[in-house]
């Protein structure tokens, strides 16, 4: 399984959970992005991602081997959605496992942070007005 | 030389389309963005932008080679 990876479809939570574990491992920290119902004041109805993601896929797995070198953790992984979704809908998914806990949240907290920053993706947001349009916040 | 360029977002929005193959006689990265930008009429300075050659991150002073693909790349928003 790639370490970090795009999903067209519903995240399923319980496999990646799942390839976290490991018998050195005492602590996993997870990371769950919602598709909320405002930004910046608007109402929102839903929105599309969309990725560049022969590169996306390429820094998101540096982000993760970084971590793994920043940090004292046994796994990590990453999983963000593409497409259209809906108010509620896990749109990413950060797991770190490691052996306290420590670790395992300032690894997920970084790794997040870094996907943010760093991965190119793009969210464009349907408004309740039905106005939309593409968020490209000032770096 | 001839080169595909790839448009993103509001890139793609503003262009009308999310690639298109150009023969080309600049020969820098920030050349064709600026050609591109009066062309189209996009919003950014190149500042704001991320660029890449064949699918590895790039700097604006990298030079073109033919049959390079180019992405424009506006300011993130994944999460």
């Amino acid at each position: 399984m790639k370490s970090f990876s795009f999903s067209e479809h519903a995240i399923d939570t319980v496999v990646l959970r799942a390839a976290l574990s490991d018998p050195h491992a005492g602590a996993c920290a997870v990371f769950e992005g919602w598709v909320r119902d405002h930004n910046d004041g608007r109402p929102v109805h839903g929105l599309r991602y969309e990725a560049y993601v022969e590169l996306a896929e390429a820094e998101g797995a540096r982000i993760l081997d970084e971590a793994r070198t920043r940090f004292d953790i046994v796994k990590a992984c990453a999983v963000h959605r593409t497409g259209d979704l809906g108010l509620g809908e896990l749109a990413v998914w950060v797991g770190v496992s490691a052996a306290h806990r420590d670790a395992a949240f300032a690894a997920c907290r970084w790794i997040i942070d870094e996907v943010k920053a760093r991965v190119p993706i793009w969210k464009h947001e349907r408004y309740a007005d039905g106005a939309a349009g593409w968020l490209h916040p000032d770096a | 030389m001839r080169v595909r360029v790839l448009y993103f977002a509001s890139l793609r929005d503003a262009a009308g389309r999310d690639e298109e193959t150009l023969e080309v006689t600049v020969t820098s990265l920030a050349q064709l963005y600026d050609d591109a930008r009066e062309r189209y009429g996009f919003a950014f300075p190149r500042e704001r932008l991320r660029v890449a050659i064949d699918g590895a991150f790039s700097n604006w002073d990298a030079a073109l080679r033919d049959g390079a693909e180019i992405a424009f790349m506006p300011p993130v928003s994944g999460g």
